[in-house]
């Protein structure tokens, strides 16, 4: 069952991708939800059997690399974080695919992209289950390589060729960073599998590790080195600019890449580290830090987004920010419960921008929509609902996991603790703020698209509405029915999956802090969305003299150009690498350096030399008869010098540097010699 | 002895000389090459004497009839030459280049 539970997706995306062509469309489109509906039934049981019934399944399959000391096996285990990501993975997943045979049913691609879609889940699901870090590592760049397919999925448009290169390009710098991590565990403790690393984790908790010539302590290297790859992976500040961008894919691409299954996995992978963070205060203070400003700048970026995706593109980035604080203040289970709930109502929220964006002919721009509301109904009421779960509204989903995020962060009794909470708090009202901004402007403002989109906008057909209603269910309940099963105090819904170290464990102390810092951050998210909705509605000549004034337009520059963060990184570091490409090390070094010391050089080199010593040969006979006489004599001197001085003043001719140095400059020399005759 | 030595290695380098810095004259060369065989010749006497060995002056009759072959060919090599030419100036005759 385990593994038929991984394996069925791979089955799927090899029928529908090399038997496309006979199964057709509609054929390709059963197979795969086929194989998607029986693994999340089977994640359901496992789910059961794991977590619920409390029996943690680990299977060895084959051995795959055996040399000495490096050997391990594929295998897999499901525990009950594993089991826990299965299950939204697959549940996401499996109604992706039902919304894809609808959303791209005019696609003449259209088994090609369930083919990529189940091969992402496989490569997803090999993630999760993975026993020891190389195996996750396949999956982390099979996510990588699928994501690169499916941004790409219209390869016809320059824009999703970009888009993609630059998803690659941007986690590949990430995968560098834990392809060092897994290194240098590997040089420390020998073994990459995680029970045997994260069972001597303790015991490395004090050792240095030789790292670029610098000395580190070895597991705060480890964690950082491997925070470095679920930067990439998901979406975090410096690292993050390929999430918006790769809106780019169709839409539930969007809702099942980058909202709900890969930028997921760095937050999975820090949980499923949790015995190595736990044992590395510095690398945890840098996951804190830098998942509080990407929640933070995201929130701000999405403020004054015009693009319907990208606004919950960035509301991704930012919730993957609070996820990512929550692993750093030592409270995983709260950032996997983070990830679960999130995962339903972003992919909700993605799946619904999908219906509007279906609706009004591939319009994206929230400008142009306006008073879908009454159009849509259904629709406006599932986007609700998702919009309303992400604010955090008092007991919809958001609110269990976000309020206890920022709770813990409080009671955290740090500095990164309290840069946390404020970054997260301030976030969460600007999070409000925009998702009432994009409610506002795409259902309830007056209408300001084109006659002919407004009056041909049409209600979802099934396969699309079903997705979103059964997205809906749990966008409202689920965190309430699983608070106290996944992050309820003394519970023992994780049997060890995650390790928390005592001192770190803070999650009474949250229940200690004050009610002020309790209350402040659902009153700013109520207050977010009343004032962007009173400020849509009747503030719009202020919002206007506010955005034309020399301070709000640069303010709204600066927002809507994401931070410059693009700007900076194409014109300074892209633009410096891609001349420095060229004129250094193609120029300068392979064209410049090497080729006059190579192949061209020691051509021209031999060419010269011959022609001297050609123009020697006069054909004067009195010529032949003085260089005889001179070589005559230089013979006769050698010996003479080596029988007067001894031979060590001859031998001084064998350094092997003045060779070098002759060689090198013979080179150099007869290029002005080729000047000289030239002029 | 030394200035018999030095007799003979004086006329070496007359020869020699004679070869090197003459630029007009085939028929100087053929003299200056003479001119050395016969230093060499004294030479040769001249250790023969000194470290009394017949040897040396062995290799003097041999080196007279090898420099009376080498100059009758030489200098009918000389006359082709001439035959062809019309004249024996050396500085016209560098065809063979390299």
């Amino acid at each position: 069952m385990y593994l038929t539970l991984v394996f069925l997706p791979l089955f799927g995306s090899i029928a529908a991708g090399f038997f496309g062509f006979f199964v057709g469309s509609s054929g390709a489109g059963f197979l795969t939800i086929t194989c998607l509906g029986l693994t999340f039934f089977l994640s359901c049981c496992v789910f059961y059997e794991v977590a619920l019934a409390g029996a943690p399944c680990f299977i060895q399959v084959m051995p795959w690399f055996d040399s000495e000391l490096f050997s391990f096996a594929w295998g897999f285990q499901f525990d009950s974080l594993t089991a826990i990501m299965l299950i939204v993975v697959t549940f996401i997943s499996f109604l992706v695919h039902i919304y894809s045979t609808e959303y791209m049913s005019h696609d003449p691609h259209l088994p090609r992209f369930m083919s990529y879609l189940s091969l992402f889940t496989f490569f997803m699901l090999i993630l999760v289950t993975a026993d020891n870090f190389i195996q996750m590592f396949v999956g982390w760049e099979g996510v990588g390589l699928c994501s690169y397919l499916l941004i790409n999925f219209w390869f016809t448009r320059i824009q999703a060729n970009k888009a993609a290169i630059k998803a690659m390009v941007m986690n590949r710098i990430g995968d560098f960073g834990l392809a060092l991590g897994i290194f240098c565990i590997f040089s420390k403790v020998g073994a990459v599998d995680y029970s045997t690393v994260f069972a001597l984790a303790p015991y490395f908790s004090f050792d240095s590790f030789c790292f670029l010539n610098m000395e580190f302590n070895f597991l705060d290297l480890v964690g950082v080195l491997l925070f470095i790859g679920a930067v990439g992976k998901s979406a975090q500040l410096g690292l993050h600019t390929w999430l918006p961008d790769a809106m780019e894919g169709p839409t539930p691409v969007s809702a099942l890449i980058h909202a709900a299954t890969m930028v997921t996995a760095g937050v999975f992978l820090i949980a499923r580290c949790s015995p190595l963070f736990e044992y590395a205060p510095g690398a945890l203070s840098v996951v804190t830090i830098v998942g509080a400003m990407t929640a933070f700048f995201a929130a701000s970026t999405g403020l004054l987004q015009n693009d319907m995706k990208r606004v919950i593109a960035y509301s991704t980035c930012s919730q993957l920010g609070y996820m990512v604080f929550a692993c750093g203040l030592s409270n995983y289970h709260v950032g996997v419960f983070h990830l679960a709930n999130h995962a339903f109502f972003k992919a909700l929220l993605f799946l619904g921008a999908g219906c509007v964006i279906h609706a009004v002919g591939d319009e994206q721009d929230m400008r142009k929509m306006g008073g879908l509301a009454r159009l849509l109904p259904f629709t406006y009421g599932m986007m609700l609902i998702g919009s309303l779960s992400l604010m955090g509204m008092p007991f919809l989903t958001g609110f269990y996991s976000k309020d206890v995020i920022l709770e813990v962060a409080y009671g955290n009794y740090t500095t990164s603790g309290h840069f946390a909470y404020i970054l997260g708090t301030m976030a969460a009202f600007l999070t409000a703020f925009y998702s009432m901004r994009l409610l506002y402007l795409t259902f309830l403002s007056k209408p300001n698209g084109f006659r002919v989109l407004i009056v041909n906008a049409h209600e979802a057909p099934l396969r699309m509405a079903l997705p979103l209603f059964v997205l809906a269910i749990p966008s409202i309940f689920i965190g309430y029915l699983t608070k106290d099963m996944i992050i309820g105090l003394g519970t023992d819904f994780w049997q060890g999956s995650i390790f928390i170290q005592p001192k770190n464990f803070t999650m009474i102390d949250a229940e200690h802090i004050p009610v002020s810092a309790k209350l402040l951050p659902v009153v700013l998210s109520i207050l977010g969305a009343s004032s962007s909705y009173f400020l849509y509605s009747y503030g719009s000549s202020t919002l206007y003299r506010l955005k034309t004034s020399p301070l709000g337009l640069k303010l709204y520059t600066f927002l809507n150009r994401k931070w410059f963060f693009d700007k900076v990184y194409n014109e300074v570091i892209g633009q410096f690498f891609l001349y420095a490409a060229y004129h250094w090390t193609y120029k300068q070094v392979d064209r410049g350096l090497i080729e006059s010391l190579g192949p061209f050089g020691l051509s021209r080199l031999v060419s010269r030399v011959a022609y001297i010593l050609k123009q020697l040969q006069t054909g004067f006979f009195y010529h032949y008869t003085l260089a005889m006489v001179i070589s005559l004599m230089l013979f006769l001197a050698y010996f003479s010098l080596a029988t007067v001085f001894g031979t060590s003043s001859v031998l001084l001719l064998n350094d092997a540097r003045l060779w070098i140095l002759f060689i090198v400059s013979i080179f150099f020399l007869t290029s002005d010699f080729k000047k000289e005759g030239q002029r | 002895m030394e200035q018999y030595l030095i007799l003979s290695t004086i006329l070496f380098f007359i020869g020699l000389f004679g070869i090197v810095l003459n630029r007009k004259n085939i028929l100087v060369i053929l003299m200056s090459i003479e001119l050395m065989l016969l230093a060499i010749n004294v030479n040769f006497i001249i250790f023969s004497n000194s470290i009394d060995d017949i040897i040396g002056q062995l290799f003097a009759l041999l080196v007279l009839t090898v420099a009376a072959a080498e100059s009758a060919i030489g200098l009918a090599i000389l006359v082709i030459y001439y035959r062809l030419r019309g004249n024996i100036f050396i500085e016209q005759s560098h065809l063979m280049k390299g």
